[in-house]
């Protein structure tokens, strides 16, 4: 059986399979790649230095120089390695091993050169325009009571994250309640109060329980958003909403709708 | 001491790389100041910014708006291999430099050049990884190859602890050992690319003279980047291409002075 023999490769053809076949390498590459970053910036659950900007920002600000990690007097910053489920080079810390202490010069957000830790996150403007470093701005996470295994609400008597923190009855309150079991003592269960929490996690490394009750969470995955159609009305700053609110000007037209509205609790009868 | 003269270049290129690893390392440890941070940023003497400018394209092109600290840094850096030192930071400062030459100093000692079958994979393939990782990190808006890059592994894993990027570099070495002559820095490191594309027009080139040359063909057998010395034997004439590293391991290994350092403007004018 004699095979037909093919002619060579054109020029032309040679050029354009090489290009293919570069197109498609470059494709396969591509492909692998982004699955990884895909994986690698997904999660989040890590608690980032005071100032960070948000989670995606703050992943395409920062140059892993670790300029944060090294001015953190307290270790309590690591730059993460690869295998540390963080993406890696990037500042994060784990509060049970070590909190961040909230340092009223916050050493940590001026050296970052790219302003991934971004300065303006952790002033305070008093009134007469001067603007300071306040490390109680800092929103690097925010304190998650878990009830069913804290100790206090079993009614037990323990206030132990009450006492670590650093804003003391205004980030953590007690709540007082009758113990209905004994009848004659009280709950004294502690209660975050989200918007003061700056989530330096001292009430989770200070948690007496074997695997900590209080715990820092991330805000974008602890806290919950009822969406800008609630207004307070009893809330005088918030009603202010109402007046700049834009309701895209549309408007529901339906055959019941082209009626006067009626006053039927009054002028009807049931 | 003539092994001293045969190494004269890989001694002091050691000396650079392990002596500013160790002023990383110093500065997070031991709070030296006169070079923090790591090579994606640093500070040297506590004013002079430095940044790694491929990074920072990344970074821009993930749509970060960057601090001028990074921005002048990334200048500084570019300016310094673009004007002076080519794609010296391969050689001189990258530590997975001293892996990829570990790697392939064993290989001329088991001698597995010998026994290698052709790889086909095209020393261009660095600048398709570089466009790449441009087009990732818009995609992704996070920058792409600081996610991968063994060259952050390793140079963050010296300074603050390397966990599983061990295991990177170990890949690195055993593909460089027994996969490919070069495999990494030669074919593949996009940061490589980089510092090829704007270290082109040094002035700090290797530069041949065929006169002297008896044809050992030493220095192409110990080239990372064999095709740039093409001229070797035929024409009297400045390395040119940007992949030169500036190792200098071509002209120490020449027993008859054929290759030395050369300012290229000076020279052409006389």
């Amino acid at each position: 059986m004699s095979k037909e023999k093919l002619p060579p490769l054109s020029e032309r053809r040679r050029f354009l399979l090489q290009a293919l076949q570069g197109l498609g390498l470059a494709t396969l590459g591509a492909l692998t790649w982004s699955a990884y970053l895909d994986e690698a910036s997904a999660s989040s659950l890590y608690l980032r230095p005071p100032g960070a900007l948000a989670e995606k920002d703050f992943l395409s600000h920062c140059i892993r120089c670790g300029l944060c990690v090294e001015a953190c007097p307290y270790d309590t910053l690591k730059l993460a390695r690869a295998g540390d489920n963080v993406p890696v080079g990037t500042p994060y810390f784990t509060a049970r091993m070590i909190p961040c202490y909230m340092c009223k010069d916050i050493p940590c957000v001026p050296p970052c050169p790219s302003g991934a830790l971004n300065e303006s996150l952790v002033t305070k403007m008093a009134k007469d325009g001067k603007e300071t470093l306040d490390i109680t701005q800092a929103k690097m996470g925010v304190a998650v009571i878990d009830a069913d295994q804290c100790i206090a609400f079993w009614g037990i008597q323990c206030d132990a994250c009450y006492r670590a923190c650093p804003l003391i009855n205004e980030a953590i309150v007690i709540d007082a309640s009758r113990n209905e079991r004994t009848g004659k003592h009280a709950f004294m269960a502690p209660r975050v109060i989200g918007d003061v929490c700056t989530g330096c996690g001292m009430c989770e490394k200070a948690c007496v329980t074997e695997k900590a009750s209080i715990f820092v969470l991330p805000l974008a995955i602890a806290k919950g958003k009822a969406g800008s159609n609630y207004i307070k009305g009893w809330d005088e700053k918030d009603e202010k909403r109402l007046e700049t609110q834009t309701g895209g000007g549309a408007t529901t037209v339906t055959p019941v709708s082209d009626q006067k509205a009626v006053d039927y609790l009054n002028s009807e009868e049931f | 001491m003539k092994w001293l003269a045969k190494h004269r270049f890989m001694i002091l290129r050691r000396l650079v790389q392990i002596t500013v690893i160790l002023l990383y390392f110093g500065a997070n440890a031991w709070g030296w100041t006169i070079l923090e941070g790591n090579l994606g940023s640093s500070l040297l003497f506590k004013t002079i910014p430095l940044a790694d400018p491929f990074a920072l394209l990344q970074m821009s092109a993930a749509g970060a708006l960057l601090g001028m600290d990074v921005l002048l840094g990334a200048a500084i850096i570019t300016l310094f291999y673009a004007l002076i030192g080519g794609r010296g930071f391969c050689g001189w400062i990258c530590p997975v430099n001293i892996v990829t030459d570990v790697a392939n100093g064993l290989r001329r000692i088991l001698r597995i050049n010998e026994i290698e079958r052709r790889v086909i994979i095209n020393r261009t393939i660095r600048y398709w990884i570089l466009a790449l990782s441009i087009a990732l990190s818009a995609i992704f808006g996070v920058a792409a190859f600081e996610f991968i890059s063994p060259i952050g592994m390793l140079n963050r894993g010296l300074i603050f602890g390397i966990g599983f990027g061990g295991a990177v570099i170990a890949g690195v070495f055993l593909f460089d050992l027994f996969g490919m002559k070069n495999g990494f820095c030669g074919h593949l490191c996009p940061l490589g690319g980089f510092y090829s594309l704007i270290g082109r027009f040094s002035l700090i080139r290797v530069k041949h003279n065929q006169e002297r040359c008896t044809l050992c063909m030493k220095c192409t057998e110990i080239c990372p980047e064999k095709p740039v010395l093409h001229m070797v034997g035929k024409r009297s004439e400045f390395v040119v291409q940007g992949e030169c590293t500036n190792c200098g391991r071509c002209v120490e290994v020449c027993d008859d002075e054929a290759l030395h350092f050369d300012i290229r403007l000076l020279a052409r004018k006389s």
